[in-house]
Protein backbone atom coordinates (compact mmCIF):
# COMPACT_ATOMS: atom_id res chain seq x y z
CA UNK A 1 0.00 0.00 0.00
CA UNK A 2 2.72 2.19 0.66
CA UNK A 3 4.49 2.21 -2.81
CA UNK A 4 1.26 2.28 -4.55
CA UNK A 5 0.29 6.22 -2.33
CA UNK A 6 3.74 7.10 -2.81
CA UNK A 7 4.43 6.51 -6.60
CA UNK A 8 0.61 7.57 -7.53
CA UNK A 9 0.76 10.75 -5.29
CA UNK A 10 4.61 11.61 -6.32
CA UNK A 11 3.90 10.91 -9.55
CA UNK A 12 0.62 13.39 -9.27
CA UNK A 13 3.17 15.84 -7.85
CA UNK A 14 5.88 15.44 -10.46
CA UNK A 15 3.48 16.34 -13.25
CA UNK A 16 1.51 19.07 -11.00
CA UNK A 17 4.97 20.78 -10.80
CA UNK A 18 6.08 20.31 -14.65
CA UNK A 19 2.08 21.67 -15.90
CA UNK A 20 2.73 24.58 -13.36
CA UNK A 21 6.11 25.31 -15.46
CA UNK A 22 4.56 25.09 -18.38
CA UNK A 23 1.31 26.46 -18.62
CA UNK A 24 0.85 29.87 -20.04
CA UNK A 25 -1.92 31.32 -18.16
CA UNK A 26 -1.43 32.15 -14.39
CA UNK A 27 -4.39 30.54 -13.16
CA UNK A 28 -3.95 27.21 -14.69
CA UNK A 29 -0.51 27.10 -13.16
CA UNK A 30 -1.63 28.13 -9.54
CA UNK A 31 -4.16 24.93 -10.05
CA UNK A 32 -1.46 23.22 -10.68
CA UNK A 33 0.14 24.64 -7.88
CA UNK A 34 -2.93 23.59 -5.66
CA UNK A 35 -2.58 19.77 -7.49
CA UNK A 36 1.07 19.67 -6.08
CA UNK A 37 0.33 20.90 -2.60
CA UNK A 38 -2.43 18.47 -1.95
CA UNK A 39 -0.24 15.39 -3.30
CA UNK A 40 2.55 16.73 -1.00
CA UNK A 41 0.63 16.71 2.28
CA UNK A 42 -0.58 12.96 1.42
CA UNK A 43 3.27 12.19 1.05
CA UNK A 44 3.72 14.11 4.85
CA UNK A 45 1.18 11.87 5.95
CA UNK A 46 2.99 8.80 4.87
CA UNK A 47 6.29 10.02 6.69
CA UNK A 48 4.12 10.34 9.84
CA UNK A 49 3.98 14.10 10.03
CA UNK A 50 0.04 14.25 10.70
CA UNK A 51 0.52 17.91 11.89
CA UNK A 52 2.32 19.22 8.91
CA UNK A 53 -0.19 17.87 6.41
CA UNK A 54 -2.81 19.45 7.95
CA UNK A 55 -0.80 22.79 8.48
CA UNK A 56 -0.22 21.49 4.69
CA UNK A 57 -3.57 21.83 3.14
CA UNK A 58 -4.98 24.91 5.69
CA UNK A 59 -2.13 27.17 5.09
CA UNK A 60 -0.90 26.33 1.77
CA UNK A 61 -3.42 25.03 -0.01
CA UNK A 62 -5.75 27.27 1.80
CA UNK A 63 -4.60 30.93 2.49
CA UNK A 64 -1.63 31.10 0.33
CA UNK A 65 -3.37 29.73 -3.07
CA UNK A 66 -6.28 31.84 -2.13
CA UNK A 67 -4.12 35.20 -1.98
CA UNK A 68 -2.21 33.96 -5.00
CA UNK A 69 -5.50 33.56 -7.33
CA UNK A 70 -6.85 36.64 -5.54
CA UNK A 71 -4.32 38.43 -6.99
CA UNK A 72 -4.00 36.93 -10.53
CA UNK A 73 -8.04 37.94 -10.96
CA UNK A 74 -7.64 41.49 -9.00
CA UNK A 75 -4.88 42.06 -11.65
CA UNK A 76 -6.53 40.25 -14.96
CA UNK A 77 -3.49 38.47 -15.33
CA UNK A 78 -3.87 37.21 -18.92
CA UNK A 79 -1.50 34.86 -21.14
CA UNK A 80 2.27 35.40 -20.65
CA UNK A 81 3.58 36.90 -24.10
CA UNK A 82 6.57 35.02 -25.59
CA UNK A 83 10.07 37.05 -24.25
CA UNK A 84 11.72 39.06 -26.87
CA UNK A 85 15.08 38.96 -25.36
CA UNK A 86 16.40 35.32 -24.64
CA UNK A 87 19.05 35.89 -21.80
CA UNK A 88 22.00 33.57 -20.47
CA UNK A 89 19.57 31.66 -18.28
CA UNK A 90 17.41 30.83 -21.19
CA UNK A 91 20.77 28.52 -22.85
CA UNK A 92 22.63 27.63 -20.07
CA UNK A 93 19.29 26.99 -17.38
CA UNK A 94 18.07 23.65 -18.07
CA UNK A 95 21.77 22.08 -18.15
CA UNK A 96 22.55 23.36 -15.11
CA UNK A 97 19.53 22.44 -13.56
CA UNK A 98 20.39 18.84 -15.24
CA UNK A 99 23.32 18.73 -13.40
CA UNK A 100 22.02 19.97 -10.02
CA UNK A 101 20.05 16.69 -10.23
CA UNK A 102 22.29 14.47 -11.02
CA UNK A 103 24.71 15.59 -8.55
CA UNK A 104 21.78 16.27 -5.64
CA UNK A 105 20.93 12.41 -6.53
CA UNK A 106 23.91 10.92 -6.41
CA UNK A 107 24.89 12.48 -3.33
CA UNK A 108 21.10 11.36 -1.77
CA UNK A 109 22.55 7.49 -2.87
CA UNK A 110 26.06 7.85 -1.62
CA UNK A 111 25.61 9.21 1.64
CA UNK A 112 22.10 8.05 2.46
CA UNK A 113 22.95 4.47 2.17
CA UNK A 114 21.75 3.49 6.12
CA UNK A 115 18.80 5.05 5.32
CA UNK A 116 15.41 3.65 7.00
CA UNK A 117 12.37 1.97 5.38
CA UNK A 118 9.64 4.24 4.94
CA UNK A 119 6.49 2.70 6.72
CA UNK A 120 3.20 4.27 7.14
CA UNK A 121 2.64 4.41 11.09
CA UNK A 122 6.43 3.14 11.80
CA UNK A 123 6.66 7.25 13.63
CA UNK A 124 3.92 8.52 15.45
CA UNK A 125 6.14 11.71 16.81
CA UNK A 126 4.55 14.03 14.44
CA UNK A 127 1.02 14.32 15.86
CA UNK A 128 -0.63 18.13 17.26
CA UNK A 129 0.52 17.28 20.71
CA UNK A 130 4.52 16.02 19.80
CA UNK A 131 4.82 19.17 17.88
CA UNK A 132 2.64 21.45 19.96
CA UNK A 133 5.41 20.26 22.98
CA UNK A 134 8.43 20.86 20.96
CA UNK A 135 6.89 24.26 19.63
CA UNK A 136 6.60 25.45 23.52
CA UNK A 137 9.24 24.27 25.31
CA UNK A 138 12.63 23.76 22.73
CA UNK A 139 11.57 26.65 20.38
CA UNK A 140 9.97 28.77 22.29
CA UNK A 141 12.07 31.73 21.37
CA UNK A 142 11.67 31.22 17.54
CA UNK A 143 8.53 30.48 17.59
CA UNK A 144 7.41 34.13 19.63
CA UNK A 145 10.18 35.88 17.20
CA UNK A 146 7.88 34.45 14.59
CA UNK A 147 4.90 36.50 15.68
CA UNK A 148 6.90 39.27 15.35
CA UNK A 149 8.07 38.46 11.55
CA UNK A 150 3.86 37.84 10.97
CA UNK A 151 2.90 41.40 12.20
CA UNK A 152 5.61 42.97 10.35
CA UNK A 153 4.35 41.01 7.26
CA UNK A 154 1.25 42.23 7.95
CA UNK A 155 2.04 46.51 8.52
CA UNK A 156 4.65 46.09 5.25
CA UNK A 157 1.27 43.95 3.14
CA UNK A 158 -1.10 46.63 4.29
CA UNK A 159 1.72 49.94 3.91
CA UNK A 160 2.72 48.48 -0.16
CA UNK A 161 -1.07 48.03 -0.86
CA UNK A 162 -2.94 50.91 0.27
CA UNK A 163 -4.05 53.30 -2.52
CA UNK A 164 -2.84 56.69 -2.03
CA UNK A 165 -4.93 59.45 -1.17
CA UNK A 166 -4.43 62.97 -1.63
CA UNK B 1 -8.10 -10.29 -5.75
CA UNK B 2 -5.15 -11.58 -3.73
CA UNK B 3 -3.94 -14.27 -5.18
CA UNK B 4 -3.32 -12.03 -8.87
CA UNK B 5 -0.83 -9.81 -7.03
CA UNK B 6 2.43 -11.15 -5.91
CA UNK B 7 3.20 -12.43 -2.66
CA UNK B 8 4.04 -9.02 -0.07
CA UNK B 9 2.33 -6.07 -2.53
CA UNK B 10 0.27 -4.60 -0.04
CA UNK B 11 3.03 -4.76 3.33
CA UNK B 12 6.23 -3.64 0.71
CA UNK B 13 7.85 -0.44 1.74
CA UNK B 14 9.44 2.83 -0.07
CA UNK B 15 12.86 3.59 0.74
CA UNK B 16 14.10 6.63 2.26
CA UNK B 17 16.13 7.56 -0.70
CA UNK B 18 13.07 7.95 -2.83
CA UNK B 19 11.37 10.42 -1.06
CA UNK B 20 14.61 12.70 -0.98
CA UNK B 21 14.96 11.90 -5.11
CA UNK B 22 11.46 13.19 -5.36
CA UNK B 23 12.29 16.38 -3.05
CA UNK B 24 15.60 17.52 -5.63
CA UNK B 25 13.26 16.64 -8.60
CA UNK B 26 10.31 18.92 -7.19
CA UNK B 27 13.42 21.42 -6.56
CA UNK B 28 15.05 21.45 -9.73
CA UNK B 29 11.59 21.60 -12.02
CA UNK B 30 11.06 24.80 -9.84
CA UNK B 31 14.33 26.45 -10.56
CA UNK B 32 13.69 25.75 -14.05
CA UNK B 33 10.26 27.36 -13.87
CA UNK B 34 11.99 30.18 -11.90
CA UNK B 35 14.89 30.63 -14.98
CA UNK B 36 12.44 30.36 -18.19
CA UNK B 37 9.09 32.25 -17.05
CA UNK B 38 8.30 35.63 -17.46
CA UNK B 39 5.35 36.18 -15.70
CA UNK B 40 5.60 37.57 -11.89
CA UNK B 41 2.96 36.04 -10.20
CA UNK B 42 4.36 32.60 -12.18
CA UNK B 43 7.64 32.96 -11.21
CA UNK B 44 6.42 33.96 -7.35
CA UNK B 45 4.30 30.27 -7.34
CA UNK B 46 7.76 28.14 -8.63
CA UNK B 47 9.47 29.99 -5.59
CA UNK B 48 6.93 28.45 -3.53
CA UNK B 49 6.97 24.98 -5.30
CA UNK B 50 10.80 24.96 -4.11
CA UNK B 51 9.96 26.06 -0.55
CA UNK B 52 7.24 22.54 -0.67
CA UNK B 53 10.53 20.51 -1.99
CA UNK B 54 12.55 21.74 0.99
CA UNK B 55 9.60 20.71 3.41
CA UNK B 56 9.36 17.15 2.17
CA UNK B 57 13.61 16.87 2.84
CA UNK B 58 12.88 17.98 6.29
CA UNK B 59 9.61 15.99 6.64
CA UNK B 60 11.81 12.88 5.41
CA UNK B 61 14.54 13.49 7.80
CA UNK B 62 12.68 13.84 10.95
CA UNK B 63 11.20 10.39 10.01
CA UNK B 64 14.87 8.79 9.45
CA UNK B 65 16.04 10.43 12.78
CA UNK B 66 12.86 9.65 14.35
CA UNK B 67 12.48 13.14 15.77
CA UNK B 68 10.11 16.00 15.61
CA UNK B 69 12.67 18.87 15.02
CA UNK B 70 12.45 18.69 11.04
CA UNK B 71 8.89 18.93 11.33
CA UNK B 72 9.56 22.12 13.83
CA UNK B 73 11.91 23.78 10.77
CA UNK B 74 9.35 23.04 7.97
CA UNK B 75 6.73 24.46 10.11
CA UNK B 76 8.86 27.80 10.31
CA UNK B 77 9.42 27.80 7.00
CA UNK B 78 5.55 27.51 6.24
CA UNK B 79 5.12 30.51 8.61
CA UNK B 80 7.65 32.70 6.54
CA UNK B 81 6.38 31.32 3.60
CA UNK B 82 3.26 32.52 4.04
CA UNK B 83 4.70 36.51 5.26
CA UNK B 84 6.45 36.26 2.26
CA UNK B 85 3.39 35.81 0.08
CA UNK B 86 1.59 38.33 1.66
CA UNK B 87 4.65 41.01 1.40
CA UNK B 88 5.20 40.03 -2.28
CA UNK B 89 1.75 39.96 -3.57
CA UNK B 90 1.45 43.49 -2.07
CA UNK B 91 5.00 44.10 -4.53
CA UNK B 92 3.79 42.94 -7.27
CA UNK B 93 0.32 44.99 -6.96
CA UNK B 94 2.59 48.41 -6.53
CA UNK B 95 4.70 47.36 -9.60
CA UNK B 96 1.41 46.51 -11.34
CA UNK B 97 0.14 49.60 -10.20
CA UNK B 98 2.83 52.15 -11.03
CA UNK B 99 4.55 50.17 -14.42
CA UNK B 100 0.83 48.24 -15.55
CA UNK B 101 2.94 45.09 -17.13
CA UNK B 102 3.91 41.70 -15.22
CA UNK B 103 6.45 40.76 -17.48
CA UNK B 104 9.73 41.07 -15.62
CA UNK B 105 11.84 41.68 -18.54
CA UNK B 106 10.04 44.96 -19.42
CA UNK B 107 10.49 45.89 -15.48
CA UNK B 108 14.08 46.66 -16.14
CA UNK B 109 14.68 50.62 -14.99
CA UNK B 110 17.41 49.60 -12.36
CA UNK B 111 19.13 48.50 -15.45
CA UNK B 112 19.63 51.46 -17.51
Amino acid sequence: MDVILFTFFGLVAIVGAVSLVIQKHPISSALSLVSVMVALSVLFLLLGAEFIAAAQLVVYSGAIMVLFVFVIMLLNAGAERESRKAGLAQFLGLPLTAVLLVFASYVITQSMSNAKAVKFGAFTGGGPREVGWALFTQYLLPFEVTSILILVAIAGAVVLARKEID
Amino acid sequence: MSQLLPPGFFTATVPLNAYLILSAILFAIGACGFLFRKNIITIYMCIELMLNAVNLSFVTFSYQFGKVDGQIYSFFVMVVAAAEAAVGLAIILTIFRNRGTLQIDEIDSLKN
